[in-house]
């Protein structure tokens, strides 16, 4: 690990002014920071720990729910409103990482998280996302926990993470002090940049641009599932996963929000897949037609054509269940 | 940089680079050995301690993140004689080479409060709660600590029957 001075942050707006200057990074639960740290995958100059800052905790915000960035993901999923009203949130957040890994973990640390691409970790190798103008090595590479939607000819790197799928379902919003001092609020859709041409640029966030909050409205749908799929049963990686927030009103679909992980390069949801659910009656031929919508741009490489079947056979499960 | 917590209920001082994680710290500055090292990177539950009474990987935490908190290692879960569960993995053979053991252990005592506050898990049919440590919740409660002999067969007995669920043999 390269050397970096150590800051402990007295209040927000310290932090942000901190974690500005050039090469400093916030640090949460240091879960996924100090992993790359070691590697050398990262090696910020300053950190700033922000792990101890008070944000409030998790406190009702008229009918939804405020979230501060520090609190833990273990603390979220075991939240008793959490579990009650927005369960696919809790289900997301258990479904990750490990109890470990979640007592530490923190709610604006897990929505930046990395992604597990091999060659973003091996420093030997070309990665666009690691260093712009290199290359990618796991175009033609070992692939399998890729991405196959929002891909560019620069990165297939799949965003990894649990929890903000179920967050792009709950239509969630991110709460932002920029490093100036401006407060600024995100949907989950303007928060996460697709690759494109600069696949180093995952977020909307500037140096300093501090997460203190996310805030979940009052939930549209009272039907809520997250599925996940992984090589292993516990303490894996998605390889295909869906959240699904679904209402239903006389037999038929009133609300349909359907987040995907394990398949793009960001956490992943298709307005277009929604719409083909709304105002449908649950079948298996309106299932394959979200399925059909869902994959129509899929770019899948060698070793992630097995996503393609999976993704549709999941989403059928998934809506299934839901609309039963 | 000045560093002050408590280990093991023991007030410690250290002065300490600011890269050294908090498993180092433990085993290379207060020559604390039982915590191991299997991967230094989250993946294998060696290096679980209790941090404020919460279980973490030691290995993904900064020593200097810890300044003013309760620190207990594999050598603080007892006084002494063998707590319970230390007891139940000697009498079921939960290990082999013993290295996980510590992690083990550590991990086990930090889940056991988890489900008393009443905390699901992804095994756990519904989000209601309270949760009874069946096999499956079991399973998936200490999924984040491997053991390469695979003795899960004696560490399940041992956790169960300290938890008062397993079959008492
Ligand atoms: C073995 C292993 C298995 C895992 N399995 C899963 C899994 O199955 N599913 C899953 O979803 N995740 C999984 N994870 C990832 C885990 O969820 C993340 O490591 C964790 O959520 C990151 O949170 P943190 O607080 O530790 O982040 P940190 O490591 O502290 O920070 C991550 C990034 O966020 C930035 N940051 C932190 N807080 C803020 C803030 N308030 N404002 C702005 N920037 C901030 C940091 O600068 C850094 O760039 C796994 C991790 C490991 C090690
Ligand atoms: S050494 Fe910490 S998890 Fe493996
Ligand atoms: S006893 Fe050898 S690793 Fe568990």
């Amino acid at each position: 690990m390269r050397p970096f001075d150590y800051v402990r942050a007295e209040d927000p707006v310290s932090a942000s002014r901190a974690a500005a200057q050039a090469n400093a990074r916030f640090i949460g639960g240091g879960t996924n920071l100090l992993d790359l740290m070691k590697l050398e995958v990262m090696a910020p100059e300053t950190l700033v720990d922000v792990s101890r800052l008070d944000f409030g905790g998790i406190a009702e915000d008229g009918d939804g729910l405020r979230i501060g960035a520090t609190v833990t993901n273990s603390d979220v999923a075991a939240d008793a409103r959490v579990r009650r009203t927005w369960p696919v949130l809790s289900r997301a957040l258990l479904s990750g990482a490990s109890g470990q890994l979640r007592n530490k973990a923190t709610t604006g640390g897990n929505l930046l998280q990395r992604t597990r691409c091999p060659y973003f970790y091996d420093t030997d190798t070309a990665c666009n996302k690691r260093r712009p103008g290199s290359g990618c090595a796991a175009m033609g590479g070992e692939t399998r926990n890729h991405a196959i939607l929002g891909t560019s000819d620069q990165c297939i790197a799949l965003y990894p993470g649990d929890m903000a799928v179920a967050l792009r379902a709950l239509d969630a919003t991110i709460d932002v002090q920029r490093s100036e001092g401006a407060a600024e609020r995100f949907s989950m859709q303007d928060f996460y940049r697709l690759p494109g041409e600069t696949p180093d640029i995952e977020t909307v966030l500037a140096p300093g641009d501090l997460i203190t909050a996310v805030h979940l409205p009052a939930p549209k749908g009272d039907r809520q599932i997250y599925r996940k799929v992984r090589d292993r049963a516990s303490y894996a990686f998605a390889l295909v996963s869906v959240a699904a927030v679904v209402r239903m009103e006389g037999g038929r679909i009133a609300h349909a929000a359907i987040g995907f992980g394990g398949l793009g390069t960001v956490p992943w949801r298709d307005p277009d897949v929604d719409a083909v659910l709304v105002g449908e009656k649950p079948s298996a031929a309106v299932f394959d037609a979200a399925a059909d919508t869902l994959l129509r741009g899929a770019v899948p490489e060698e070793g992630t054509q097995f996503k393609v079947p999976l993704a549709r056979r999941v989403l059928r499960a998934v809506l299934e269940e839901a609309t039963a | 940089m000045n560093l002050s917590f408590t280990v093991n209920r023991r007030a410690r001082t250290l002065d300490i680079d600011p890269r050294v994680s908090l498993l180092d710290a433990l085993r290379d500055h207060l020559h604390l050995t039982g915590s191991k090292k299997g991967c230094d990177h989250g993946q294998c539950g060696a290096c679980t301690v209790l941090v404020n009474g919460r279980r973490i990987n030691s290995c993904l935490s900064l020593a200097v993140m810890h300044e003013g908190d309760e620190i207990v290692t594999v050598e603080g879960l007892s006084d002494g004689a063998p707590s319970p569960l230390q007891a139940a993995f000697v009498k079921h053979d939960g290990f082999q080479c013993g290295f996980c053991t510590p992690g083990q252990l550590c991990s086990a005592t930090g889940m056991l409060d988890e489900i008393a506050e009443g905390w699901p898990s992804h095994a756990s049919a519904d989000l209601d709660g309270p949760y009874e440590l069946t096999q499956a919740e079991l399973s998936e409660r200490m999924s984040g600590n491997l053991c390469r002999c695979s003795c899960y067969p004696g560490i399940n007995a041992a956790i169960r029957e300290t938890a008062g669920t397993g079959d008492a043999t």
